[in-house]
């Protein structure tokens, strides 16, 4: 199932030029397309050469009419249904995507790039900078690279899929920053999109998600190991600051029930060989060890400076703020269908905020279908075994396949 | 909000129904049913007058079954979540058999009635000669096998009369197109010019409207 033969071909024919590594993602070289006409950024500046990583599964039917993207959350990346090359693991949305799955690979080409901004082969901070005449020099970007917006990111997708002859995508498919992709996708390009499946997602980043993501920055930049973003030349990562701001999102991502399912107040000892702090006390709450956890598997696969650069994004997004602020005009005479998708435990990105878009797409007279599903798992319950969620995905894509006159 | 279900049809009864709205809808035309359940209406005006049907539903047991078999609904609440459609965004907007459960029946109609160009409104009789005798005889409130719950259980909050709903719609300027009285299984009934005898005999009122 992973990269078809063309997959395979597309990458062949385009410009082969392996993406800038550095620790701690390693040097593992990413399925990716360089476009060399230049994109020009919300923020003003022109990249002359910005890369595409991308993976594909599935096959592209003969009419191109049966294309999956499938867009990643803050700290997703291109494998999304594939073991990860980093760390092994199996792809992120393995439940959802695959032969059989809701988002069946037997049926659908599915298309999953790395954001603009990442870390996983895609033009980010860690590529090499690139200076205002266009030449490329030996070294990071780091944080001279310019802010990157949602908006740029869809834009940069959007290349993609054209690159591979594709011009209507079937669907587009995400959740979290995901689904904000999605609903950009919508707006920007709404005779491009047949279906949009924004999931547990909003039209605009709340102060609350902004002010975690902040907390988030901050350990980055506390970590003396950071370096004002130079860490390359000091050869350490800031993994501390980088490992609490992912402890911090990762509570976001939970909630206070599902913590209390899993660890409660249980203690275990503390690793012997411990030197901070807490194996002072000689013992640690299961919920301690599983957030570490969570940090140090985290710095193994994600850069900093990406963090910064994507969290911002993020913080930036507010998509009737484009449109005059009425959120409906973004989506004014769409034909799109819309699922809209929320978990009754998410208070990162709370049902109240899919419901405003569902409004304001009723508002603009689009065909919207919204559904909460009750779940104690928080945010992170679109990417968990949640089988009524996978039920209604895959019979909303049935539903559409229909109307879209897709065959099976 | 309440936990319970308003009066519905029983499974056995909902293709007749279904049958008689869908007798009053054109092919071809944009529909939203409120408070569709799990959609079989508008799969039904879909598959067979290929309708662009829609639907609203406040259960979401309903909606994620809806959703499931592929059909747009979406999670809303009759009361509060029309006001968002556009003027004329709908040819028919269909409240089945919720009319006496929704918490303003008078502004959900004239939302109806702004949002699409057509009305079909159902409801149950609260003038059903069964419903009068048990309050005459017994003198308590009717329970019968439409009106199944006891009166502080129900979320059937605004019981009208066929009579009841013709006065409404005089008073509100609507226009009564078509209007049969029906048996608790949908069927219809023959008293169907009579009004009084439908008020009397009819287990349900079955509506189109428009403006005047």
């Amino acid at each position: 199932m992973v990269a078809t033969g063309l997959g395979r071909s597309y990458a062949g024919a385009a410009m082969d030029q392996p993406a800038t590594r550095m620790d701690p993602v390693g040097s593992a070289s990413h399925t990716h397309v360089t476009f060399d006409d230049g994109i020009t950024l919300e923020c003003g500046t022109t990249l002359r050469r910005h890369t595409v990583a991308y993976r594909t599964y599935g096959t592209l039917n003969a009419d191109r009419s049966n294309a999956i993207l499938v867009c990643h959350a803050l700290t997703g990346d291109q494998y999304v249904a594939e073991p990860h090359p980093v760390t092994g693991k199996p792809g992120w949305w393995d439940s959802v995507v695959g032969p059989g799955r809701p988002v069946d690979t037997n049926r659908f080409f599915v298309i999953c790039p790395n954001v603009l901004g990442g870390c996983m082969g895609s033009t980010g901070p860690l590529s090499n900078r690139e200076l205002p005449d266009g030449t490329v020099v030996d070294e990071p970007w780091g944080t001279d690279f310019p802010p990157i917006t949602i908006r740029d990111m869809v834009r940069a997708q959007k290349r993609l899929i054209e690159h591979l002859g594709i011009e209507r995508l079937f669907a587009v498919i995400g959740g979290s920053m995901g689904g904000m992709q999605v609903l950009q996708w919508a707006a920007l390009y709404p005779d491009a999109v047949f279906a949009a499946l924004p999931i547990a997602s909003a039209s605009y980043h709340s102060a609350q998600n902004i002010a975690f993501h902040e907390v988030g920055r901050q350990a980055i930049f506390a970590d003396p190991d950071w370096q004002n973003g130079q860490y390359w030349r000091g050869g350490r990562i800031p993994a501390r600051g980088l490992a609490v701001a992912r402890m911090c999102a990762h509570i976001t991502y939970l909630s206070e029930e599902a913590l209390t399912r899993k660890f409660g107040r249980r203690l275990q000892n503390a690793p012997k060989d411990s030197t901070e702090a807490i194996s002072l006390f000689g013992e640690m709450f299961e919920v301690e060890s599983y957030l570490r956890h969570q940090g140090s598997t985290f710095v193994q696969r994600f850069d900093a400076n990406s963090y910064l650069t994507i969290t911002r994004a993020m913080d930036y997004f507010d998509l009737a703020a484009d449109y005059g602020g009425d959120l409906a005009d973004a989506f004014r005479g769409s034909r799109t269908r819309f699922l809209l998708a929320s978990f009754t435990s998410d208070w990162l990105f709370p049902t109240t905020e899919s419901r405003e878009v569902a409004r304001a797409l009723n508002r603009a007279g689009a065909n919207v279908s919204f559904v909460e599903f009750p779940t104690d798992k928080g945010h992170d319950a679109f990417l968990l075994d949640e089988p009524d969620f996978h039920r209604a995905l895959a019979g909303f894509l049935r539903g559409c396949a229909l109307h879209a006159r897709l065959d099976a | 909000m309440s936990t319970l279900d308003p009066v519905r049809f029983l499974a056995k009864n909902m293709r007749v129904d279904l049958a008689l709205i869908a007798g009053m809808i054109e092919p071809n035309t944009r529909v939203l049913d409120i408070g569709c359940g799990d959609g079989m209406l508008i799969d039904h005006l879909f598959q067979t007058k290929g309708c662009d049907a829609r639907g609203i539903e406040i259960d979401m047991a309903e909606v994620t079954r809806a959703v499931v078999h592929g059909l747009p609904v979406m999670h809303g609440d009759a009361d509060i979540d029309l006001e968002h459609y556009p003027d004329g965004a709908f040819d028919y907007v269909v409240l089945s058999r919720a009319l006496q459960a929704v918490e303003k029946p008078r502004a959900v109609l004239q939302q109806m009635l702004r949002i699409g160009t057509r009305a079909v409104v159902s409801f149950p009789n609260f003038g059903h000669w069964l419903v009068r005798w048990q309050l005459l005889s017994t003198g308590r409130m009717p329970m019968t096998a439409t009106w199944d719950r006891p009166w502080h259980e129900t979320p059937n909050i605004h019981p009208c009369t066929i009579r009841d709903f013709f006065v409404l719609c005089e008073e509100e300027g609507y226009v009564v197109e078509r209007w049969l009285a029906t048996d608790d299984g949908g069927r219809r009934a023959p008293w169907r010019r009579a009004s009084r005898l439908a008020n009397m005999f009819g287990e349900q009122g079955l509506f189109l409207l428009r403006h005047r």
